[in-house]
Parts: C-alpha cells; structure tokens; sequence
C-alpha cells in the first residue's frame, strides 16, 4: 500500500467520501463493527470534552486551552493502533491518542488548570508529556526508536507535529537521524492547514509534507486526516512496514483546525466563512457517524443518549480537577534532581520562613 | 595507578562504563571511527561495536534531543559535543527538555545523560573554539556542570556523572587534554558531583578556579610564596550544584577570597561565588570579594587571546592587591 500511495505519485490516500461512502475498497481496513462503533463514540467523546473545556475556559475556570475540533479521526485512529508497550509522544493536539493510552480527561483538565501532575499521565505505559517547543519532541520519538532497535523490543514510537512544526529545524533532523538509524518511528503531521494565523502555503513550497519523506530515504504518505478508516489502515501499514525493521514512516494527515490554535486565538482574522463550511462538509465525525447510519450502526437516538452520558462524564472529571487542592510548596522544588541540592533545599527553607512569617502576620 | 592525560583518563572512564553497563551509548560528529577530532573516544568503537559508539548526523540539537529519547527509555547516552561553541543549536533540547523532563512528568520519566564538550581558549584555536560558557548552564534548573582539572579528576568525576539520574554537562578544558600526566588509579573510582576540593591549605586568602585556571593558580602560587603569601586553593569542580560549605569554610579561615574563571565576567561563577561569600562569611571580610575573568568580549583570535586570559602575573597581581587591601 506504501508503495501505491507513493508520495511522488501525488495522490492523497482515502477510504470514504464526505458522505461516509466507501471509495476505496481495495484498503478498506479489516475492522470489527464494534471497533468501528468504539472509534465512533471515542470520536464523539474527544468533541464532546473540547466543546465543553471550551465553555470551562469561556467561564474563566481553566486557562489556556487548545482544542482538537476537526483533527479528531488522526489521534482516534492511531490511539486504536498503540499497543500497551508502545510508545506515544505527544505535540498537545492529540486528546484521543492520549486518551486510549491512558491518560485521563482529568489529567488533561489539571494541566491546564496549571498543575504539572496532570502532565505525569500516572497510569499511561510509555507516554511522555506533551511538548510545547514545536517540533523538538520528534527527536525524542527517533532516541526512544533507536532504545527499541538497540534493545530488539517489539514497540514502535508514535509522534505527532503540526504543519507549522514541519519548518522546525527539529522536524528536518529528527527525520535525518531516523532515516540513517532506520528505527521504528512513525511521523504524524497533522497538516490541519494554519500554524496560529499563518496557512500553510506561507510555511512551505512544497507540495504538501508527506513527499518530503522521498528526500530523507523514508517511506511516506498523504492520507485524508478527516477519513478515519483511511487513518487506520494507513497507520497499520506504517506500524508493520515500521514493526518488521523497514524504518520510520512519515504520515501527513490533511485536515483543518476547526477550532482556534488555542482559546486565546480568533480565527475570524485570518480565514473566512466560505473556507470554514467548505472543510465542514469534511468533518471526521460528520462522515464516520454517515458511514455507520448507513449500515444501521448506530442511531440519532443512540447518539444522544451517549452525549448525554458523555457531558455528564466529562463534567464529572472536570470537578474532580476542579477540587483537585492547593500546589504544595515541595511540588514547586521536589522533581528536579533525584536528590534536591544543599542550595536548592536552602532556598526552599528560606521561602517557608517567610511564608510562616507572613502566616503570623496575619 | 597508571599514568594519564585528561585524553587517556577520559577514554578510560568511557571503557569502564561501556564494559560495565550496556546501556552506555556513546555518539556524536566524528567520535565512532575516528575517536572524535581530539581522540578521546579512540578505539572505543571497535572494542563495543558500531551500535554502541558512532558516528552521528551533524546536528547538535538532533544528537541532545534524541539523547532525551533514548535517556527517557532507559539507556545512558554519552553525547559529545564536538566544541562546546557549536552547542547552541541543540540548546533547546537541553533547557526545555533535558533539564525538565524529571520535573515535567513528575519523577516518572528522567533523562540519565552526559553531554560533554572541550571548551576555554590558550589553544590558538579559530573563532568559536575559545569560549569558556558554563555560566549558561549553571544557570539553567534541573542541570548538574562538571569542570575537572586533571586526568585523576576527569576520570572521577566523570564515571559520578554517567552513573548520575540527572543530565550532566560535562566540560572539557580543552588546553589541559595533552598538558599534564599523572599516575591514575585504573580501577573504577567515582567523584562524587556537586564537592569542591582544597587541593592545597593556605591561611592569607582563598584562591577559587576550575578547569584549565587550576594550572594558572599554582603558577601563580609561586610568586605568591616568594612574597611570602600563603593561599588556599579551591578546586571548584562542581558549578552547579555549587559546594557553598567549601568555599565559605576556607574564607571563614583566610578572611579574603579571590575567584579566576576564564569566561566573560558579568553574571559570572565569580559573581555568583561572591554572593554566597557575601551571604555566608560576610562578617570574615577583610577585602572585598575579588574576580580575575575574562572580559565582557568575545575572546580575540590567537594574536589578541592573550590580552583576554587569565596568567599567573595577572592573577598574582589581583591576589596581593587584595591580601594587602
């Protein structure tokens, strides 16, 4: 399949059409309905909690947030194909993967309430956290690929990149280091069209990002990012081609950031409405939820039930963050050396005098 | 005991880890065949295979950053820095990554790894391979730095530092790699980071240096004798964590102090080692804190570096001054 969607052959990778039609039978990826029907509901759980830490953020009670409305079939799809054992590092617009490897919303919730214990992801096997410097966490994917190879481990290391972040200089060494290493490394770009306000014709010349693996000597591909069944199989093509020792493989999801770059973006500068209900017609969820009508999977009355369940779960998680309790002093000095330095420790000391001082003060 | 140089002691601390544990991997720009561009990864290649020590892309933010990958995974990557001038482009990968992954994830994920790198000048070197930078990662939280002065040192401290969860920077005094020799134990020793070390009791001031500036200091001991001063020599080893008992123990007993480092002087370890002094042996004052430093200038090509470092007359110069304030 690699080879047929060749990058150089210029054609982007689909399974089903706007409407949930299937297209392309040939790669239509071997799924169990109910996988489907999961990959339905997680889609429909991964909108559901944006739309709402959308509103928590509106309502002043949690800061900053960046949503994934629209990009939501890339991170379910390849939170399908991760094993317990493999490794997902992230960017910070991959709630579904997060979630299937065992982050939880909650989690989510506290780091962007500001608590760096919702960056630990205590119960999630091999996840680091995510990574705000664009594009650097790529090379820790390629370090972490060359552990597997060294160690001969049956894992694969799944990162994710925006668009933007294929300008990093980052993007273009760490697939430099893994094509000479030849590790099992699988690039995400979720190419949702704009890094902040800039679109993606001012990031780059090229035709698209996954033609940029032919230069690297790494196999790519350009797959419709809104198209689930197209997410999955090419991602399980990747993770073998990756699996059976052939190297990294560079994936290009075209998709489009439905949402603001972060709560604290307004869109309506930078593109029009036109431009906006043009990709709507694309949304994953919109064509994953027409493709299971169809085969009489699911119901509108399914749907909202489960919506219903699904506000109630996220507004749950979100309270118990919420009453999540004050940042301990220690917390602030704890983590950053396996034995806190004599001056560290000093330093700490002299705050909590103060802090009892200003404390009798009162 | 065996005798050594800074080259040799280095190269052997690398073998006695890359035997000891197979989750030592050492690469970086030309350090797999050939040794690396000042030898001291020689021979290291063929004795553990080509997936252990290697040639690596050039690209310093491609080899630190994926050395937090493989850290973060459980090996123990040895990085080289082929200069430290070239280590800017993988800063990043250091201060928004090395240094806080630990604190990031809560403890549940720490990157165990050593990014060494030749640095300082006194070598007639080309632009970029002079500076004398630690000040930029002493400053950085979550980072340990490690100067050693000597071959007995160099293999000391850095073993501590491999064996180290935290990530080390490990800076190499590129003039003192051939300078000396000395009779090194060839069994395994560790240094332990973060210790300064009296290498020799005086009672008239406190001299403290690191690095290539060991050498210059007992130079300029000499001159300091005949004139009939007596000084304590501090061996700093350590930038971060920075030993503050060490240093204000010995002023407590001199009542003076001076500190030579080669980088540039403002926000300096100098300006730092003042402070402390400040803090804790004011009282004990009987000069004010002195700094013998580089310039705030970019270190000039070969025939002007020697305006810019630090010789024994320039610093038994400031050393009278102050024992005579």
């Amino acid at each position: 399949m690699l080879k047929e969607y060749d990058p150089l052959k210029k054609k982007i990778f689909r399974v089903i059409d706007n409407d949930g039609k299937v297209i392309n039978t040939k790669w239509f990826p071997d799924l169990p309905d109910e996988q489907i029907v999961k990959a339905y509901k997680d889609l429909l759980f991964a909108r559901t909690a944006d739309l709402q830490t959308i509103s928590y953020q509106r309502q002043g009670r949690i800061y900053t947030y960046p949503p994934n409305l629209g990009q939501e079939a890339i991170s379910i799809a390849a939170g399908q194909l991760m094993r317990e054992n493999d490794w997902m590092v992230p960017a910070f617009r991959e709630m579904g993967a997060m979630l299937a490897k065992g982050a939880t919303l909650k989690e989510l919730f506290l780091y962007y309430m500001g608590y760096e214990d919702g960056s630990a992801f205590k119960e999630a096997r091999n996840m680091i956290p995510t990574s705000v410097p664009i594009a650097s966490q790529l090379l820790h994917a390629v370090g972490i690929a060359y552990e597997i190879k060294y160690r001969k481990k049956d894992q694969v290391a799944f990162t994710f990149v925006g668009d933007g972040g294929t300008s990093e200089g980052d993007f273009h060494e760490a697939l430099n280091f893994a094509g000479v290493w030849q590790v099992p490394v699988l690039f995400i770009v979720q190419n949702n069209q704009y890094g902040i306000s800039t679109p993606f014709k001012m990031q780059t010349a090229s035709d698209g990002i996954a033609i940029k693996s032919v230069a690297y000597g790494i196999k790519g591909i350009q797959v419709d990012g809104n198209d689930f069944f197209a997410m999955y199989k090419a991602i399980e093509e990747a993770v073998s081609h990756a699996k059976e020792g052939n190297g990294p493989v560079l994936i290009e999801a075209v998709t489009y950031r439905k949402g603001a770059h972060t709560t604290s973006d307004d869109p309506t500068k930078y593109r029009t409405k036109e431009e906006e209900m043009e990709w709507d017609k694309k949304d994953p969820l919109k064509r994953l939820k027409a493709y299971l009508k169809r085969k009489k999977l699911i119901t509108d009355k399914m749907e909202e039930k489960l919506l219903a369940d699904y506000k109630k779960e996220v507004d749950r998680q979100f309270t118990e963050a919420e009453n999540y309790g004050p940042y301990p002093v220690e917390d602030v000095f704890q983590y950053h050396y396996e034995e806190m330095p004599d001056d560290l420790l000093a330093q700490k000391n002299e705050y909590e005098r103060f802090l009892k001082w200003k404390e009798a003060r009162v | 005991m065996k005798v050594m140089n800074m080259v040799q002691s280095i190269n052997n601390a690398l073998d006695i880890k890359l035997k000891e544990d197979d989750s030592v991997i050492i690469y970086g720009e030309d350090v797999g065949v050939e040794g690396g561009v000042f030898r001291i990864t020689e021979g290291l290649q063929k004795k553990y295979g080509a997936d252990r020590v290697f040639d690596s892309p050039l690209a310093e933010s491609g080899i630190i950053g994926t050395a937090v990958g493989m850290a973060v995974a459980g090996l123990r990557p040895v990085v080289e820095m082929q200069f430290s001038g070239f280590v800017y482009p993988g800063f990043n990968q250091i201060i928004s990554h090395a240094a806080r992954m630990r604190n990031r994830s809560r403890g549940k994920f720490t990157t165990p790894m050593v990014i060494r790198m030749p640095y300082g000048g006194g070598i007639n070197a080309l632009e970029h391979h002079s500076e004398s930078m630690e000040t930029l990662f002493g400053h950085i939280p979550g980072l340990k730095v490690v100067i050693p002065s000597t071959p007995h040192d160099a293999k000391g401290l850095l073993i501590a530092a491999i064996e180290s969860n935290d990530t080390v920077i490990y800076m190499e005094p590129k003039r003192m790699y051939r300078a000396i020799k000395q009779e090194v134990p060839e069994e395994k020793f560790n240094i332990p980071l973060g210790k300064a070390q009296v290498i020799s009791p005086g009672t008239d001031i406190t001299v403290v240096a690191y690095g290539a500036m060991i050498r210059e200091v007992q130079k300029a001991m000499v001159l300091a004798k005949e004139a009939g001063i007596s000084v304590e020599l501090i061996d700093l080893r350590s930038i971060y964590p920075i030993d503050r008992d060490t240093l204000a123990t010995s002023v407590k007993k001199t009542g003076r102090i001076l500190t030579v480092t080669e980088g540039p002087r403002s926000f300096g370890v100098a300006s730092e080692i003042t402070q402390i002094i400040n803090e804790d042996a004011f009282l004990y004052l009987e000069a004010p804190p002195k700094r013998v430093t580089g310039f705030d200038t970019i270190v000039p090509l070969p025939k002007g570096e020697h305006h810019y470092m630090q010789s024994a007359e320039k610093i038994f110069y400031e050393l009278e001054k102050t024992v005579k304030y």
